[in-house]
């Protein structure tokens, strides 16, 4: 029997085969070990060179709620959420029903054949798998076996799919850093689902992976927050204070992963950074003003609520101008809103987090390189602008896997700003002023706690001042103020990294993006353009917006301004900014708790078009 | 000429500190405070303590949240850099700012609305961390700002001119420290400007967080006498469960055996010698501590005096085992992994 997929996959009908494209998704309950499983499926199917993404649909609950992974096989590179389910491995009794309707017709279902099936559906295959024997006949812990029998589903898919064993083998070393133990009881429990497939089963069914080259050579396969964490940890973070939120949580579980690894000093074996876990977000982001006001780089993580709590902070951090960074790993509003989904609805609050004229400068990272760099990024503007700086990020970016290049030492040196040392001092005469237009862009000199020029010292208020830091309530100091800060925030317009733009010279329509959501508009755009409809696009990396974006959105007759939330953010911020071209500007807002994909994209813009 | 001079007598030369100031040049801005406000007087102590420590401003921060209270460190020490941050967040403000420069020394100064009230959250956390400052209420049981509101310390059952009766219980700010494991908590009187100077001197020598509540009457909303946090009341009541005498750690001390002293060591090596008075107090027993603030609380006792020190406890500084210099002023180069480690991060995905 093993014959037929070992030795004669091509004795199946090749032209009917479907290879290195299609969707897996795995309906387990969250809490169940499905997590090691998943990750040990997509580094095999990412170590046999074949383009993956996997995307985690999990519920806000420790144990017991169902829970998602799809996984997206792409031969031709592309890694948005992508619609319909080709593959479906139903173990969770929960959501069995459902998860075999959501399966496209001609698509296969692998079940736990304990499950109560009630499915008739004659448009897809059906494969039981004996999960609750082959268990038995591993005799394993007892606390173990619920855990273990997800690598069942592994060994089976791999045979009917013909992912290579080897790769299982090598992925488990990795999953279980050479921990022989599990390795091997896993490995053992996934070649007895391989086993018992290629003995029991006709592979009659379509889907195959076969290895390939061209893409994931050299890669890496990491999330946003990770990419964050050693970000930070490699352009300078100093402090990190955190309070716990998901989906931010893992920013900070990775700095404290690889600090001590990364930010050691050799000579004396401690820190150059700390960790703080605060009692609240409100005190994250104090931490994160004291030590920038004191001289040090310092950031905080965290998602909407967050942010809500950082308001009155991001004022201060604004109006007494100090350094800070927020990472905003965005997650669904209002309110408690929907913690384990993703979406793009902070843009708007971030920009203008807190009471009076706020506004701050917002990073907007697509990728996990880009959270590698504009972790520092963030800093060098921060620290530049006297300012804070938020990047927002997302869950779908933060929390789910991507592929890669692996992030290089940064050669760019950091930028710490307009500094005055003692000697700057002595060399001024001690005569300086804390918020005076030296060069016109808006930023004043400041000095650190411990200069020890006895003129080095200003008094730092979140209220009225005048440009010496002396409290003052003169309106024309006030308006001084406000203007000079408008100044700097047009400073930041020509600093703050500037938008990638994919300029087509056969388009007479323009598309604006931002963040997670690229990878499904550079796809949307192949898709579009094979059906004849040529499109430009320009990926914005940052608020507030460049003359260059500005230049963008004056060239075209017609702008989609593709979002991930409901009330089109993005497009309301831009409209505002360019108000001459705020009719040209259509809203193109997705906000259902899914990554965006590239049909949806594609569907909407088409429509409109006709 | 010269003979002339000779002949004048010499000129008194002004008092000066241990790295040659006068205490003078400790002044901060004139204060907008109220004309006889408990506070100011804080201030001039907090002025005095640091000049007679022969600390440089620029190694000291001023920090403080919003308030009359906060408002103080414009007008001290005006050579060090200061904070006037947000309600109720000085704590966090200057964790953050330690954790940058962990060897500046922090002086903050609260009101009992800032710390009691919206604050009190960030206060236990950061007595529990014993965050390494000295951390000043400037108690009046009132919202002097906006005009004379009751706040969190306000006596059950006081009575104020626009906000009628106070039905709620205070909440007791050196209990509250003690609750949330504090190493160092005293209490003093704006009045009492001797005990005041020696609890300061203490204070900078503490290993960790020095909780000092300082009764400082509000003489526009609350110094009526029949308020605890008048004046009047202050005087009349105030009891000092011990006399204080700080001994910095470059004078000798002589370990006497006497029954009527206990010399506390602090972790600088300087001491405090506590002279018993009509009470027999131990400040390094906790449950004695909570027990004398409760009972005097019942009895309508204003005790003052150092309640509890424990010097044995690390601070967060200690806990976060970060190097020795600020790492406000490393380098570059000590800001970043190497290449190596960077790279071997990136092997291992």
């Amino acid at each position: 029997m093993s014959t037929l997929v070992q030795d004669a996959p091509v004795n199946a009908d090749a032209k009917s085969q479907i290879v290195n494209d299609f969707n897996i998704n795995v309906a387990t309950a969250n809490g169940s070990g499905s997590q090691t499983s998943n990750l040990v499926l997509i580094r095999a199917l990412f170590e046999m060179g074949i383009p993956v993404t996997g995307k985690n649909f999990f519920p806000s609950n420790i144990q017991g709620l169902p829970t998602w992974y799809q996984m997206r096989l792409s031969k031709e590179g592309y890694f948005a959420r992508r619609d319909g389910i080709e593959i479906t491995v139903c173990m969770n009794p929960a959501t069995v029903a459902e998860d075999m309707e959501t399966t496209i017709p001609g698509g296969i279902v692998l079940y736990d054949d304990s499950l109560p099936i009630a499915n008739h559906r004659k448009d897809i295959t059906f494969f039981p798998m004996p999960v609750k024997a082959l268990v038995k006949e591993a005799d394993l812990p007892h606390s173990l076996k619920s855990y273990v029998a997800n690598f069942v589903y592994v060994g089976v898919l791999a045979a009917l799919l013909d992912i290579e064993m080897d790769e299982i083998k090598k992925a488990l070393d990795w999953q279980f850093d050479g921990k022989e133990k599990p390795i091997a009881m896993n490995y053992n429990m996934a070649t007895a689902g391989y086993d018992w497939a290629i003995a029991n089963i006709e592979n009659g069914q379509p889907y195959r992976v076969e290895r390939m080259s061209g893409f994931n050579e050299g890669k890496i396969l990491i999330d946003g927050n990770t990419a964050a964490g050693i970000g930070a940890l490699a352009h300078g973070v100093q402090l990190m204070a955190w309070y716990p939120i998901t989906p931010s949580s893992s920013v900070a579980d990775a700095i404290n992963t690889y600090a001590p690894q990364l930010r050691t000093d050799p000579d004396t074996g401690k820190a150059t950074y700390a960790v703080i876990q605060a009692e609240d977000e409100l005190a994250a982001i104090g931490m994160v003003i004291g030590a920038g006001w004191a001289g040090a780089r310092a950031m905080t993580s965290t998602a909407g609520p967050g942010i809500s709590l950082m308001a009155e902070f991001a004022g201060l951090s604004q109006f007494a101008e100090i350094p800070a960074v927020i990472w905003d790993i965005q997650r669904m509003g209002p309110s408690t809103g929907l913690p384990t989904r993703t979406c793009q609805s902070d843009i708007q609050s971030a920009y203008n987090l807190s009471h009076g004229d706020s506004r701050h400068p917002v990073l907007f990272p697509s990728s996990p390189e880009e959270c590698f760099e504009m972790a520092g990024d963030a800093f060098d503007l921060a620290e530049r602008l006297q300012t804070l700086v938020f990047v927002l990020s997302d869950l779908d970016l933060g929390m789910n896997l991507w592929t890669a290049d692996p992030f290089d030492f940064p050669e760019k040196p950091m930028d710490r700003g307009k500094v005055l040392s003692e000697e700057d001092l002595n060399e001024l005469k001690g005569q300086w002023g804390r918020f005076v237009d030296k060069d016109g862009d808006g930023i004043g000199y400041r000095t650190i706690p411990g200069n020890k020029h006895r003129s080095a010292a200003y008094f730092t208020r979140g209220t009225g001042h005048n440009e010496y830091a002396v409290y003052s309530e003169r309106p024309d100091d006030w308006e001084n103020n406000l203007d000079r800060l408008r100044r700097k925030f047009d400073t930041a317009r020509k600093i703050a990294p500037q938008p990638e733009i994919f300029d087509n010279d056969k388009a007479e329509i323009g598309i604006i993006s931002l963040g997670s959501i690229h990878p499904a508009v550079v796809e949307a755009r192949d898709r579009m353009s094979a059906a004849g409809v040529e499109t430009s696009y320009l990926r914005l990396r940052s608020l507030p917006i460049s003359q260059s974006v500005i230049d963008f959105i004056n060239k075209y007759g017609v702008l989609y301004i593709v979002e991930n939330n409901y009330d089109g953010q993005l497009r309301g911020i831009l409209q505002n900014e360019v108000p001459a071209r705020a009719a040209n500007m259509i809203q193109m807002s997705k906000c259902d708790g899914m990554p965006v994909s590239a049909r949806w994209i594609t569907e909407a813009i088409t429509t409109h078009v006709e | 000429m010269a003979t002339d001079v000779k002949k004048k007598p010499a000129k008194r030369a002004p008092k000066t500190n241990a790295i040659g100031l006068e205490k003078g040049e400790y002044r901060g801005r004139p204060s907008t405070l109220c004309k006889g406000c408990g506070h100011d007087s804080i201030s001039a102590r907090i002025t005095n303590a640091v000049w007679e420590r022969g600390l440089s401003m620029n190694q000291v921060i001023k920090m403080s949240g919003i308030g009359c209270s906060s408002k103080t460190p414009a007008y001290f020490l005006g050579e060090s850099h200061g904070f006037n941050s947000v309600h109720g967040r000085m704590p966090s403000v200057t964790t953050g700012a330690l954790v940058a420069n962990r060897t500046l020394k922090a002086v903050g100064v609260s009101g009992d609305g800032d710390t009691a009230s919206i604050g009190i959250g960030q206060f236990k956390h950061a007595v529990r961390r014993n965050l390494p400052m000295v951390y000043i209420v400037e108690n009046n049981g009132v919202y002097g700002l906006t005009k004379g509101q009751f706040s969190a310390t306000a006596d059950q059952g006081q009575r104020l001119k626009y906000s009628g009766v106070n039905e709620l219980p205070p909440l007791d700010i050196c209990l509250e420290a003690l609750a949330a494991s504090a190493t160092f908590v005293a209490r003093s009187f704006a009045g009492d400007a001797k005990q005041i100077d020696a609890l300061l001197q203490a204070a900078l020598s503490h290993r960790g967080m020095a909780v000092i509540d300082i009764i400082s009457p509000c003489v526009t909303f609350n110094n009526h006498d029949t308020s605890t946090k008048s004046y009047g009341w202050g005087k009349d009541n105030e009891i000092p469960i011990h006399e204080l005498n700080y001994v910095p750690h470059y004078e000798e001390i002589e370990i006497d055996d006497y029954d009527d002293e206990i010399e506390v060591k602090m972790h600088d090596g300087s001491y405090l010698v506590l002279k018993k008075l009509d009470e027999d107090y131990d400040p390094t027993d906790k449950i004695n501590a909570i027990q004398t603030l409760e009972e005097a609380h019942k009895a309508q006792k204003m005790l003052t005096g150092l309640f509890y020190v424990d010097e044995s406890q690390p601070d967060t500084m200690e806990l976060l085992n970060m190097v020795d210099e600020p790492l406000s002023s490393l380098p570059e180069e000590r800001m970043r992994p190497t290449r190596e480690a960077l790279a071997a991060v990136m092997a291992t995905f």
